[in-house]
């Protein structure tokens, strides 16, 4: 299952109608959960306090144990192996991460290996490996203790730690739950490019809606109780909110969610007209009847927006630089939907200019543009790690 | 050879007796034993260690909180606490007896500096262990030093002055065992003077010294329960350190 | 100083400092000629010490082991050794003396019985206090119980255990003064054989708290070398 060179096949994960009883307690602590997951997909199971996510993720790796169902990993029951077995199997990353503080970083990272009895030079070498993995320094860090690394790091530590033997599956609760804001979105992105690299399984739990519509292939939102409410891909989640329950987890600004995994190129801009100093003004009036937007562009040689060309610049023979205002916001293709809309927002203009890298116009954004795109279905179903990759 | 088991039966059978009845002397000519003579050195043995207890009580105690609440007594109560444990009780009370003579003073002073130690200890901890957010906030609220240590710290180091009031008072019970070597009569008394009481005296000696420690121990335990508010009981105690100081607050590991 | 009865006066070496002993001053010099006497007791002390230590280490041990799975064990074990903690060693030593007879058995079994709640309670507290997250990443890994017990859980909770014994030796030390009442030998031995005479006293007294001090940095040289991630801090 190991190899020294590319990576383990991932395998695909099923809850069917697992659930979960504490004895003396009415409500089971997870309902009847079916879902399967795909080999290599993130599945994000998110919900309100006391909703069973964590539960549900710690019956994998028999942490607890089911009371009826079951999970199997690749078709395999997660009850046919002991239990000691199963674990070496997984990687299991917690919100407190759990270093063993009496041993060195890359004891601690060679937990696993050691227990399979791999021999010492493939420990050294896996374990420096994983160390440049996940973007620290193996020279440094391998011989230091975790009470000498900060958060982020430590948090780093722990993801190598899982990732030791390749393990098909990975369990992730909370993983980026104890680090600051501005860490933890850089711990995100560098876990999302790392994923398109290894294409684990992954069972991923957070509280943080937002959290699981950029990280999750699936996401799986679980209300108190212990039961499925929706099971879909983030894009559908957000346009098709199976119940009240899920809309308003989701919460009321769903639509700005959506903007927010679509980058500006994705959807049909508005044409506008593209007009160069001097051009005739007979020629530049027929550019602006074949465009969406009544109002002429100024740009230089190269194509690059100067300003909007006030009703004066037309009179006459030919087109003159009378701006009625600059182009102001200027939005790159790449740029995120949702940021593109708060430039937008904070201009006094209707439209913003859209340029491409090399600065000349693209095409123009206006509030009528997103609103048109968000009332119709996507032709893919984008995720936060499509808008990693590209 | 006798056999063992009921010859050692045979002396605790025979120390019993000794307790309970009055008897002639292994030296012969003086009555020994019996419920009057052993209360009465019982009586002087409550007597020197209630004595120390409240006199270090009085001592310690009010230092100990003091040092607590202005958090500056790290040093002496660890070194208080070692060096008290390490010290022969036996080389303290010859030392005295060496030094200044025999009599009740002696004895007193000997056992109220071994029952020192234990609650200067026990104070200081108990003291720094409120937590610190609570006394905080009574500060911010406008209570004075002394306000803070009689209505917070004090009422929520009850558990740990208790603790260290049980630990001394056993020392202090087991300590003055050994008092009749400076002529105070204690329950020891027959334990030292084999020549008058023999090996039974002594072994009965033995057998109410360590019944009347071992109550006061009990006894102890159940003030110290009684004496620990109530809120604290119903709260998950944080782990307790026996040992660390100096006692900061930790934030929580890894 | 008050004048003392002088007729208890043993003076072992003729000679040299007969007029000081005499007067019972404390005097240096009749200390420096008679240093050899105490050579044997401090030797027996040490024994009397670190053995009941060891043995007692021993046996807590085990039952914080077989505690640590069965919690229910706890209250009981505490219980009972508490008891052992409360008889006095005096009383100890004489109660022991119809079973084990006089002399070092009974010493060491009182001694013994003295360390168990002391070391018992500072392991038990030293294993609780491992954080539940790292028992929790211990066995999410993969580790037996028995690996986590080992591995993780017990050097995590060397300080407490170093802690405990370094309180047990210290309070040994002072104990197996009195293991004269059960016929063995030791410092305290030393002392009784000379109650009045200074000189004597703060030389056995000193010698024990000497021998406290050293026991005391050894235990916690020990502690420094095994547990080295407690001196890396970032």
């Amino acid at each position: 299952m190991e190899a020294q060179t590319g990576h383990s096949q991932a395998q695909p994960l099923e809850f069917r109608e697992v659930t979960k009883r504490y004895p003396g307690s009415a409500e089971p602590a997870v309902d009847g959960l079916s879902l399967e997951v795909p080999a290599g997909e993130i599945c994000v199971l998110v919900g309100p306090s006391g909703c069973g996510k964590t539960t549900a993720m710690r019956m994998v790796n028999r942490m607890i144990d089911f009371t009826s169902g079951d999970i199997l990993i690749g078709g395999r029951s997660v009850r046919e192996r002991k239990p000691e077995q199963l674990r070496r199997e997984i990687g299991y990353v917690i919100q407190q991460i759990g270093l063993f503080p009496h041993r060195t970083i890359g004891d601690n990272i060679a937990t696993v290996p050691k227990l399979l009895g791999w021999d010492k030079p493939r420990i050294a070498a896996r374990v420096d490996e994983l160390l440049d993995l996940v973007g620290l320094d193996p020279q440094q860090m391998r011989d230091r203790f975790p009470a000498q690394l900060s958060g982020g790091q430590r948090q780093r530590v722990g993801v190598a730690r899982a990732l030791a033997v390749d393990p098909p599956i990975m369990l992730m609760d909370e993983p980026f739950g104890a680090i600051d804001p501005i860490n933890r979105e850089r711990l995100q992105n560098e876990f999302l490019r790392l994923q398109a690299e290894l294409r684990k399984t992954i069972i991923f739990v957070t509280h943080d809606i937002d959290e699981a519509i950029k990280m999750g292939d699936r996401i799986a939102i679980m209300q108190v109780g212990g039961k499925l409410a929706q099971y879909a891909p983030p894009a559908e989640l957000l346009m098709y909110p199976a119940s009240r329950f899920v809309e308003d987890f989701v919460g009321s600004d769903r639509a700005l969610k959506r903007l927010a995994l679509q980058r500006v190129r994705d959807i049909d801009l508005w044409k506008a007209a593209a007009i160069r100093a001097g051009t005739p003004v007979a020629e530049a009036r027929a550019m602006v009847a074949e465009a969406d937007v009544p109002y002429p562009m100024l740009v230089d040689e190269q194509g690059r927006p100067k300003g909007w060309l006030s009703d004066r610049a037309l009179t006459g023979e030919r087109v003159t630089e009378d701006l009625r205002s600059p182009a102001h916001p200027i939005v790159e293709l790449d740029d995120v939907l949702r940021d593109a809309l708060a430039d937008l927002l904070s201009s006094e203009t209707r439209y913003g200019a859209v340029v491409d890298k090399h600065g000349t116009l693209a095409g123009v954004l206006s509030l009528e543009v997103i609103q048109t795109f968000l009332h119709t279905a996507p032709a893919a179903s984008p995720t936060g790690a499509d808008l990693l990759t590209e | 050879m006798i056999d063992p088991i009921p010859a050692f039966l045979g002396d605790f059978g025979e120390a019993i007796e000794f307790i309970f009845k009055e008897r002639e002397s292994v030296s012969g000519g003086v009555q020994i034993g019996g419920i009057p003579e052993l209360a009465g050195f019982g009586l002087t043995h409550m007597e020197v260690s209630l004595a120390a207890l409240l006199i270090a009580a009085v001592l310690a105690i009010p230092l100990a909180l003091w040092l607590g609440h202005i958090g500056r007594g790290d040093f002496i109560a660890t070194a208080t606490s070692n060096v008290g444990r390490a010290v022969p009780s036996l080389a303290l009370l010859a030392f005295f007896i060496s030094f200044v003579g025999l009599g009740y003073t002696n004895v007193i002073a000997v056992l109220v500096l071994l029952a020192i130690p234990p609650l200067i200890t026990n104070t200081y901890v108990g003291v720094r262990q409120v937590d610190r957010d609570t006394v905080d906030a009574a500060r911010g609220m406008g209570m004075s030093g002394m306000e803070i240590v009689r209505k917070i710290e004090l009422p929520l180091a009850l558990p740990a002055i208790f603790d260290g009031l049980r630990t001394s008072a056993v020392n202090v019970v087991a300590t003055a065992t050994i008092a009749p070597l400076a002529n105070v009569q204690t329950l020891g008394e027959p334990i030292i003077t084999p020549q008058t009481y023999g090996f039974v005296g002594q072994l009965g000696a033995a057998i109410v010294v360590a019944l009347i420690t071992v109550a006061v121990d009990f006894i102890f335990a159940r003030l110290q329960r009684a004496a620990t508010p109530a809120g604290l009981k119903l709260a998950e105690p944080a782990p307790r350190r026996l040992f660390a100081l100096p006692i900061k607050r930790r934030p929580e590991s890894t | 100083m008050s004048l003392l009865p002088l007729a208890q006066l043993k003076i072992q070496k003729p000679g040299g400092s007969d007029s000081c002993a005499a007067a019972n001053d404390f005097c240096p010099g009749w200390i420096v000629d008679n240093i050899d006497r105490y050579w044997t007791p401090l030797l027996e002390h040490v024994y009397l010490t670190v053995v009941p230590v060891a043995i007692g280490f021993a046996i807590s041990l085990g039952l914080a082991i077989l505690a640590h799975r069965r919690r229910w064990l706890t209250g009981p074990i505490i219980t009972v050794t508490g008891i052992f903690f409360a008889i006095p060693s005096v009383a100890a030593f004489f109660l022991l003396q119809p079973i084990t007879g006089l002399g070092y058995t009974t010493a060491m079994v009182a001694l013994v019985s003295y360390t168990l709640l002391i070391i018992f309670r500072n392991i038990t507290t030293g294993l609780r206090n491992v954080p539940a997250e790292t028992v929790d990443a211990a066995i999410g890994q993969g580790l037996t119980h028995r690996q986590v017990l080992y591995r993780v859980e017990l050097p995590l909770a060397t300080p407490e255990i170093m802690a405990g014994l370094r309180i047990a030796t210290a309070t040994t030390v002072g104990l197996a003064a009195l293991a004269v009442f059960a016929g063995a030998g030791g410092l305290g031995a030393e002392i009784l054989v000379d109650k009045h005479f200074k000189s004597n006293v703060v030389v056995a007294g000193g010698l024990a708290l000497l021998l406290a001090a050293v026991l005391d940095l050894l235990i916690l040289g020990v502690q420094r070398a095994v547990t080295p991630w407690q001196r890396a801090r970032g």
